[in-house]
């Protein structure tokens, strides 16, 4: 796709792009400063709630401080005799992948030129709970299928649109996590 | 010890056509070529193999296709016999059967160690070709060891492959043609497919490259794209030649039986795993391949043919079955060979020079690299679209050797 700069700079959707493609330069020169670790602490409230801080990071070389730590709450609801204090996991799951691909839009739509007027998106994923009840070994824990329904008003033809979608899709972290196998290392005092 | 003004590595098209821009300028130079002339067509591809351009476009410097076949597509055998007459008629100085060894720099020039001596020149001219040898992913070394493992480059055909069927990662044009003929000789075929681009063979009546030659796709500059990291890392066309000038891609290998799942992730415990993202990267495929339609499509009513070119409409979309499997068991018997068509790439073991990146890639700027008086040919985009194709080795020969020229002029003011 070709965009002049004229357009893009009149276009805003409130990501600056111009930064972004400054730290992908930069980053070309010295691909170490490119490793990053995320980080996340929880801890047991009662029965299923718990509460996770989301603090410092590291990259770019060196620990990157925010001035606030935020919480993130979970907890099971009552169907599963639980009292419902908060979203369950697998919620925050679809949240996450949901708020991924909503910046990855943005993003990409100010990289071409698309001014956007609303973005939303409902989320919704196949379960089998015999799989975490343990009925039956067949039957895997997670999602059978994630199915992700963009609603999205903009100044650009339908498959411009979508084509900005799939891009979204194309780089974004949660739906590479999601979609594709990650080693996990779990680890005991 | 033998000197030549240039030496060039590689007697294909590439080689053959600076050959003739050289000797064109009286340039005196000599092509070393590990065999004979168009070594790689001859000797490291499938049996069924067809050019993926019609016969018309394979035009080299002076040299044309004069054949009553104009929209075919030659075997290999052919294109061998066709570099072999352009060699012939434009007096290529070829230096056959001379493995190159090492090349190094000296004082006023370059060395070239072979098998059959040594060369001294003060310019030098890559055209070994973008495919020495296959890529194949890290994670091949997690299969199950029961299972055959081979690279397109050893595939001959399906006769040739263990019984039993066969997974093939990559669906590329190489992946999708090894896909369709080996299903059709009766085979279990699984197809991983991750990063892909689709075009239909023929589009409003005419072959997709006739369009693309037409419409100036082909000769975009390197200078000229947004992302020219992304532009040369782009897969190749999901195509094929046959006398029938089939379509192929994921739809019609579906219905042919072929198993399509998405892009090979893992090899665990005997299991091959798939990501989650087939969807998206057909919908990729599907939303590039309309966009470059609709360029056609406003470059036809732009010139005004729009009744010459009767608009047939656009490809189906590719179809993905919600099921489509997100693992496979290599274990249990059905699957005994794996083949990775998962690209090509150039090889420079030979090359004792400070010219590549930290990926293993030459540093180059539209093909003048980054050394005095040294060339590469051939690249992916080197300096324009169709770099990599027949039909661009001549544009950029006589553009480098241009510069070539113009090098040797400033070396000599210099001494």
């Amino acid at each position: 796709m070709t965009t002049d700069i004229s357009t893009i700079t009149s276009v805003d959707n409130g990501v600056n792009v111009t930064a972004l493609f400054g730290a992908r330069e930069s980053l070309q020169q010295v691909p170490e400063a490119a490793q990053f670790k995320w980080r996340a602490s929880c801890e047991w409230l009662n029965g299923t709630h718990s509460r996770s801080a989301i603090g410092s990071f590291f990259g770019l070389g060196a620990e990157q401080n925010r001035s606030r730590t935020f919480t993130v709450e979970a907890d099971h609801p009552q169907v599963f005799a639980s009292e419902d204090n908060a979203p369950t996991p697998v919620e925050l799951v679809l949240s996450g992948l949901a708020s991924c691909l909503t910046a990855g839009v943005a993003a990409v739509a100010q990289r071409r030129g698309i001014q956007l007027h609303s973005v939303k998106a409902v989320l919704e994923a196949d379960m089998d709970i015999q799989g975490i009840l343990g009925i039956d070994d067949e039957v895997r824990n997670g999602f059978g299928a994630i199915r992700v329904h963009f609603e999205i008003r903009a100044d650009a033809s339908e498959d411009d649109i979508k084509a900005v979608v799939a891009q979204s899709q194309k780089r974004s972290a949660v739906f590479d996590i999601i979609t594709n196998p990650t080693n996990v290392f779990v680890t005991v005092n | 010890m033998r000197f030549a003004t240039t030496v060039i590595i590689g007697a294909g098209q590439s080689g053959l056509a600076m050959s003739k821009h050289l000797t064109a300028r009286s340039i005196d130079h000599v092509l070393i070529e590990r065999g004979e002339v168009g070594n790689s067509w001859r000797t490291e591809r499938w049996d069924s193999l067809r050019l993926l351009t019609p016969n018309w476009q394979s035009r080299l410097p002076g040299y044309a296709y004069e054949g009553d076949d104009p929209d075919g597509y030659m075997t290999m055998p052919e294109v061998v016999s066709y570099l072999e007459r352009y060699a012939k008629a434009s007096g290529a100085p070829v230096q056959s059967e001379t493995r190159v060894s090492r090349v190094h720099r000296t004082d006023t020039g370059y060395e070239v160690t072979t098998d059959r001596g040594l060369w001294r020149c003060r310019t030098l001219v890559l055209a070994s070709g973008a495919c020495n040898v296959a890529t194949v992913p890290a994670l091949a070394a997690g299969l199950p060891r029961n299972l055959a493992n081979l690279t397109p480059m050893e595939y001959r055909n399906p006769d040739t492959l263990p019984l039993g069927g066969v997974m093939i990662v990559g669906a590329s044009a190489t992946g999708v043609q090894l896909a369709r003929e080996i299903k059709a000789s009766g085979r279990r075929v699984v197809l991983s497919v991750g990063n892909h681009v689709r075009l239909p063979r023929l589009y409003r009546g005419r072959d997709i490259k006739w369009w693309m030659d037409v419409t100036g796709i082909m000769d975009v500059r390197y200078d000229a794209v947004d992302d020219l990291d992304r532009a040369r890392r782009l897969p190749s066309l999901q195509l094929i030649g046959t006398p029938e000038r089939v379509t192929i891609d994921l739809n019609t290998l579906r219905r042919a039986g072929v198993e399509i799942v998405g892009r090979l992730v893992g090899l665990r415990d005997g299991k091959a795993q798939f990501s989650g993202s087939l969807a998206n990267h057909c919908m990729l495929a599907d939303l590039k391949m309309n966009r470059l339609l609709a360029s056609i499509d406003d470059w036809i009513r732009v010139t005004g043919q729009d009744e010459m070119f009767t608009n047939t409409g656009r490809p189906e979309s590719t179809e993905i079955p919600a099921e489509t499997p997100l693992g496979l068991d290599l274990k249990d018997g059905t699957i005994s060979s794996v083949i990775w068509a998962t690209g090509y790439r150039p090889e420079y073991a030979w090359l004792d020079l400070p010219v590549l990146d930290r990926k293993g890639r030459i540093r180059h700027d539209g093909g003048i690299v980054d050394s005095p008086g040294m060339y590469v040919l051939g690249l992916p985009f080197m300096r324009r679209r169709k770099s990599s194709f027949i039909d661009g080795a001549g544009d950029d020969a006589a553009d480098l050797a241009a510069h070539l020229h113009s090098f040797l002029g400033l070396q000599r003011a210099a001494a």
